[in-house]
């Protein structure tokens, strides 16, 4: 496996990398203005809207952006598809950085952030509770991902010496690096079990608002909804990123392996619908849809997205090139994003007198989070064994 | 090698199991039951003058400050709505002329907002921490700071918006209207009602407080009666004209019930109160969530099948 995977090398200071940096530096320097004078000096949300993007945008939607370690190993570990094990690192890289930003947003969004530990400590912890369960599920998922990763980490540290900076270069890993493999399987069966939860979760946390969230997205399928969406969003992001890296570093695109990946999609996308319109027209809800309204309007949006990425996906012969197979991912991707923002906060109306539209500052916080999981996928790339060796495509 | 779509569809399928079966959950939590303890508050519209002296009771006793609905000009306590300095207040409908109280075409309508004391609360439900509890036998839904991580999923499960949260501070809190606990165990009652000089707020036992509401739904209108004033049994009383009612009692079986009661002249949803079935969205949620995970088992046999099929591909692999 070791064998697979090369470090880039290459600049780190690239200049989109200094930018990102600085949209970073904006976005810290606001995250010190809101742990100094509160949440409402940084944000909108108010009492009607107690979530916004940084719920909606950073921990839901970019979980399940970040489900691509999770949709590999689904197929890799638990499928036994051994061959597409050169994609794994770089989808699990992505999945350590979109998860381990989404637990840093959640201390940016929650006031009482000192109290977080009193999840884990059992005479306060509400099983009763869907956050609970979410909160529980994420931070040990976020855990088991470090440590997933670990072995890209140490092969790097052990074999590529020359490109590491210097604090790491006189470990002694090897050992470390073997016992982890021995234990390994337990952290991917773990790796598996936990997003099922907690992906599922995070669409049950909409029950409880009942009649504040439109019917449209209000449903007891809630739970079953995002976690298939959350797989299939694992998948795309896997050939977005794909395509996306190949163009980007000038290096030849995986595309047999992302071709056969990409199957899937199809079917996912298929049943998600088939769902998502069966539950409408049993709880007959279909008429919302056709009210004039926003709600509405983001209705057809998010549908159109899916039935976009359905569209790009479902030819075979659209699967074998880059451009519709990339297209199909990018859709994908905004029908599972836009679906969540729909569902947390589009959807969601407390009553007549309240409104939302994030500020500028709780945009640049969600953007700086953003660029520094991009500028961090990027130093490691360059400098682990993460992405495959270019001539094994 | 080919992906066979059918294999990957039965392991989608397989922890899907984990979801699917809230679709007909077979173990629903039962519904919540009032205490024979409860204790609450039954605020009539019809009798409420809209004085305030409710709003400005709760203030003193909870030593609340001030909260301006004008920043420009904040020389008065003028609260728009319940918010994070303000647990109790008056709440007008006024519809055309607003001559003729409580009438829904051009008349005027006064409403009281507050913390419900919900039967079975989402917020109580919602805690990951529980910060919010329900008190098992007087029904009281206190707030615990020391536990509260400031999520605000209480906010976003409450039906009536009632926990407000400290927006504009460092080191904020939820806050929300405690049944007056502290005075409560000094054998005083909620400053709301032992300072409301209608009646139209009275505080006592809920089951007391129903029995009171379905009597006043008895009354002929224009017929003089005996209303009680500040609480149920106690020495104050009022005589007053019966004027006409909408014959439900709000909260009775309102979201699973409260322990706030409310009688009006005007429909409720003109007053501004939710239209909730009578099922909790907290028993709904806990419904689909036990179903799942119910003991940890389905998680458990999930991780075991994982485990098994992980550790024996990873083999293969090597």
């Amino acid at each position: 496996m070791s064998e697979e995977s090369r470090p880039l090398g290459g600049e780190v200071l690239t200049k989109p990398f200094k930018v990102l940096a600085g949209i970073f530096g904006f976005a810290l320097l606001l995250i010190a203005i809101r742990y100094v004078f509160g949440i409402g000096a940084v944000s909108n949300l108010n009492d009607g809207y107690p979530w916004g993007i940084w719920i909606a945008y950073d921990v839901v939607a970019g979980t399940a952006i970040a489900c691509g370690g999770y949709a590999l190993a689904l197929m890799v570990y638990v499928m036994n598809k051994g061959e597409y094990h050169a994609l794994v690192r770089p989808a699990l890289l992505a999945s350590v950085f979109g998860y381990t930003l989404a637990g840093a947003s959640i201390f940016v969004d929650i006031g009482r952030y000192w109290n977080a530990y009193k999840l884990f400590t059992p005479w306060y912890a509400n099983p009763n509770s869907i956050m609970f369960e979410v909160a529980f599920c994420v931070s040990l998922y976020i855990g088991v991902l470090w440590i997933e990763f670990m072995p890209a980490f140490l092969e790097g540290v052990s074999k590529y010496k020359e490109h590491l900076p210097e604090f790491v270069r006189n470990w002694n890993v090897e050992g470390l690096r073997k016992t982890l493999n021995k234990f390994m399987f337990v952290f991917i069966a773990v790796g598996v079990l936990l997003p099922t939860m907690h992906q599922s979760s995070l669409g049950s946390l909409m029950l409880i608002a009942g009649k504040k969230l439109s019917p449209l997205w209000q449903t007891g399928l809630l739970p079953l909804l995002f976690l298939i969406s959350a797989i299939t969003m694992g998948y795309a992001i896997v050939i977005f990123e794909g395509i996306y890296a190949a163009v980007g570093f000038k290096r030849p695109i995986e595309m047999p392996l992302l071709t056969k990946i990409s199957g899937v999609m199809p079917g996912l996308i298929g049943v998600y619908l088939a769902i998502r319109i069966i539950d409408l027209v049993v709880r007959g809800a279909v008429g919302v849809a056709f009210q004039i309204n926003i709600q509405s309007l983001m209705f057809w949006v998010e549908n159109a997205l899916y039935v976009a990425a359905l569209v790009y996906a479902a030819p075979v012969a659209n699967r074998t090139k880059p451009k519709p197979l990339f297209l199909s991912a990018f859709f994908m991707l905004m029908a599972g994003t836009v679906y969540r923002f729909n569902t947390f906060l589009v959807g969601f109306n407390p009553g007549a007198n309240w409104s939302y539209f994030p500020s500028f500052s709780e945009t640049v916080i969600t953007l700086g989070m953003i660029s520094f999981e991009i500028m961090a996928y990027l130093y490691i790339v360059k400098k682990f064994p993460v992405l495959p060796k270019a001539e094994h495509a | 090698m080919e992906i066979k779509r059918r294999d990957f569809l039965k392991v989608a399928a397989a922890g899907g199991l984990l979801v699917a079966s809230n679709a007909h959950p077979a173990l629903a939590r039962d519904p919540k039951t009032r205490s024979k303890d409860a204790l609450g508050f039954l605020y009539d519209s019809t009798v409420c003058t809209g004085c305030k002296a409710c709003v400005s009771a709760c203030k003193q006793y909870n030593e609340m400050p001030q909260s301006s609905s004008s920043p420009q000009d904040p020389l008065w306590d003028n609260p728009l709505d319940t918010d994070s300095k303000t647990y109790n207040i008056i709440k007008l409908y006024k519809n055309g002329t607003g001559e003729i109280k409580d009438r829904e075409q051009d008349g005027h309508a006064y409403v009281k907002r507050q913390c419900m004391h919900c039967v079975d609360p989402a917020c109580v439900s919602a805690c990951p921490v529980s910060a919010l509890t329900k008190d098992p036998k007087n029904g009281v839904v206190s707030y615990n700071k020391s536990a509260c991580i400031g999520c605000r999923y209480c906010q976003l499960a409450c039906p009536y918006n009632i926990p407000k949260f400290e927006f504009e501070k460092t080191f904020p809190q939820i806050r929300k209207c405690q049944l007056c606990s502290h005075r409560l165990e000094k054998g005083e009652i909620p400053a709301c009602a032992e300072f409301c000089p209608t009646g139209a707020t009275v505080f006592g036992k809920v089951e007391d407080l129903l029995a009171e509401a379905r009597k006043r739904l008895q009354y002929k209108p224009g017929s003089k009666q005996v209303y009680p004033v500040e609480r149920l049994n106690g020495k104050a009383v009022a005589e007053r004209e019966v004027t006409p009612y909408i014959p439900q009692v709000y909260g009775e079986k309102e979201g699973g019930g409260t322990q706030i009661l409310y009688l009006a002249g005007v429909p409720f949803d003109k007053l501004g109160m939710p239209m909730l079935g009578e099922r909790s969205d907290a028993q709904r949620s806990e419904t689909i969530q036990h179903a799942i995970y119910k003991g940890m088992v389905a998680p458990i046999i999930f991780l075991g099948g994982l485990l098994y099929v992980v550790h024996k591909n990873t083999k293969d692999h090597k």
